[in-house]
């Protein structure tokens, strides 16, 4: 072997290497859980990373628990609202704000850019007051208006970035074929839409589907809570013991919908992102 | 089928004129070209008839309505887009069927209406494809076909050819001419290929800067062309221009002196203009000959162009600025270095004033 090809191997082991360092980073903590969430109640404290038995107490014990399975629906019910909403919303301001010409345009974008910067902890108090007034709290109905205020802007800007991007034509010609705009959005632009659309939807399930601050604020009761807020107040036999391997199983089992999801629209959420990233 | 009129015509965006004062009247199955160099205002005329755009000032009629404040849809028109526009994600089918469904036809009116276009544009075979599965000249026949299934009144087409390739476009071309001549509908053209306009056009409208600088048959704009602009615009290779000083004027015509070539006696009618004064002599490349060269009034050949059926060669005055082309037959056998005189032919020269207004001829040799 001559230097050269020594030197090839050498940088190939690192690039390895460092994928390898990376991918430890990255996934062991979610591994650990899964572990952790597979072990009986016994082992808990003892440091394996190697699982030598698997036993499925800790998922029998969540998924037997009525209030656990409530906040599963809890969260998707609010989630899927989330992204219809946001989805919805999204496609027909960004049909205004990428196609129709309109002074204060840019304005527009840029405030809705602008309150997308707020942190959560901000607008808290002021949204409790809001939701109070609406009588939503306590309700799933006020996380759905509180997430699709943090979603709307992002799903926004993206699809309007991707909106300019059609060719104006497209547009012309729906018009001389006599339709309205209603219909150009739904028959002609959704289904050119839908890697944007998919990118930005999963995006705003994750949000909603992850967010906690918000979820313990405005609920109350255990019938109304989502799954970050049940996970965290699941609580063992005294308040000295905390039971990691029921909390272990509830965030695995919340969490893998969310990475087959993801597996799944992998795909359209790159060209998704791309397609907005370059302003057109 | 309709007639347009246009009066008084004015498109202003924000601070710019687009069209100004266009007055214009198309009759009924008549194909007209708007024709002109980029920028001179022909897309956005079309536009304005299609109704893509409002109209700023002034009046447009199609048939005998008056349609300024009508949307699209209801003006009666079809336009084939520069880049087609196909509905990506519809087969071509549903792309000719769309604005049928949304004019809520019954299912068997639908389907006879694309049938009978696909018929006629040969799509049959392709009804059931995608147009990413299309080649260039079918995708242009289905844009054609989606403008014409719901049988407007007049079909309006935005530059259709320029993404084809040469060959495809002298195609494409002759089936839109057999097109018209077929469904007899008025048809307006919008082009800046002086082919494509002169090949296509009962009526051929050039337009420049926003303004129309002449209409005519295409026999017209070449054998008469009342400005410099359109004389330089149409044919190709363009016209030869030279600079000229009027001798002489009279009623049986008028005498210039050109550099280069001489005294010339020609019939047009220069007495609105003062002696002395600069005119620009007009000829077309095929509307001179080459002699030997004798005395002062010489050209030098610097370039000849062999096409097979004809010959271009290249001819550079004495103190050379201009270039000028002749036109002729193949074989030729003038060579490059060669000096050579220019003969014009009197018959077929063009006189310009100081304005770039084409002088006309005087009534007597109007008559002869």
């Amino acid at each position: 072997m001559n230097q050269y090809q020594l030197m090839k191997l050498l940088k190939r082991v690192g690039l390895y290497a460092l994928i390898a360092v990376v991918l430890v980073y990255a996934v062991f903590p979610f591994y650990y859980a899964v572990i952790t969430s597979l072990k009986p109640s016994s082992d808990l404290f003892q440091v394996d990373f190697w699982l030598s038995s698997v036993n499925f107490n800790n998922y029998v014990q969540i998924l037997s628990q009525g209030s656990f399975l409530r906040a599963i629906m809890n969260s998707i019910i609010v989630a899927l609202s989330v992204v219809f909403i946001a989805l919805l919303l999204g496609i027909t301001a960004a049909y205004a704000l990428g196609r129709v010409r309109f002074r204060g345009r840019t304005t527009v974008l840029l405030t809705i850019l602008g309150v997308s910067m707020f942190p959560q902890v901000a607008v808290l108090s002021g949204l409790f007051e809001v939701i109070r007034t609406l009588n939503l709290y306590n309700n799933p109905a006020g996380l759905v208006l509180s997430y699709t205020i943090f979603t709307l802007p992002f799903t926004v800007w993206v699809l309007t970035t991707f909106m300019r991007q059609l060719p104006q034509e497209l547009e012309e010609a729906a018009i001389m074929d006599g339709a309205t705009p209603w219909v150009t959005i739904t028959r002609v632009f959704l289904p050119l839409m839908w890697p944007a659309m998919a990118t930005t939807g999963l995006l705003a399930f994750i949000a909603a589907w992850n967010e906690f601050l918000f979820a313990l604020t405005f609920t109350l009761t255990d019938d109304q809570r989502t799954v970050p807020v049940a996970i965290a107040l699941i609580s063992g036999g005294s308040q000295h013991e905390l039971p990691w391997g029921p909390i272990m199983a509830a965030s695995v089992t919340v969490t893998v919908p969310l990475v087959i999801l993801v597996m799944i629209f992998q795909r359209r959420i790159v060209s998704g992102l791309t397609a907005g990233a370059v302003k057109g | 089928m309709a007639s347009v009129t246009l009066e008084k015509l004015n498109k202003i965006f924000g601070s710019t004129h687009i069209i100004k004062d266009v007055d214009l009247a198309i009759g009924n199955g008549e194909f007209v070209v708007f024709v002109g160099p980029s920028g001179c205002g022909k897309s956005t005329l079309l536009r304005l008839i299609a109704g893509l755009e409002s109209i700023s000032d002034g009046t447009m009629q199609i048939g005998d309505d008056v349609v300024n404040e009508l949307p699209p849809r209801e003006r009666g028109v079809g336009m084939v887009f520069q880049s087609y526009a196909l509905y990506p994600h519809m087969t071509v089918y549903e792309n000719m069927a769309f604005g049928l469904k949304l004019a809520k036809m019954a299912k068997e009116t639908v389907d006879d209406r694309v049938m009978a276009t696909a018929r006629i544009l040969q799509l049959e075979e392709l009804l059931q494809r995608k147009p990413k599965e299309l080649s260039g000249g079918q995708r242009q026949r289905v844009a054609m076909g989606r403008a014409m299934a719901r049988e407007p009144k007049i079909l309006l087409f935005d530059e259709p050819l320029s993404n084809l390739d040469a060959s495809l476009r002298v195609q494409m071309r002759n089936e839109i001419a057999r097109l018209h001549h077929r469904l007899g509908s008025t048809m307006i053209y919008v082009t800046h290929d002086q082919v494509e306009a002169m090949t296509l056009a009962d009526k051929i409208v050039v337009l420049r800067d926003g303004r129309i600088e002449q209409v005519g048959s295409p026999h017209d704009l070449y054998q008469r062309p009342e400005t410099r602009f359109v004389a330089g615009f149409i044919g190709s290779p363009t016209m030869n221009f030279m600079p000229a000083e009027l001798v002489e004027a009279s009623g049986q015509g008028c005498r210039v002196q050109v550099t280069g070539v001489g005294e010339l006696s020609l019939p047009q009618d220069a007495s609105n203009t003062t002696r002395g004064s600069q005119l620009t002599l007009g000829v077309r490349p095929e509307h001179m000959r080459l002699e030997e060269a004798q005395g002062d009034n010489a050209f030098e050949i610097v370039n000849v162009e062999y096409l097979g059926n004809e010959v271009y060669v290249y001819l550079e005055p004495k103190d050379g600025d201009i270039l000028l082309v002749h036109r002729t037959e193949a074989p030729s056998d003038w060579q490059v270095g060669h000096k050579v005189a220019l003969a014009p032919e009197i018959e077929h020269i063009h006189l310009f004033d100081g304005d770039d207004k084409a002088l006309g001829l005087t009534q007597r040799s109007e008559a002869a």
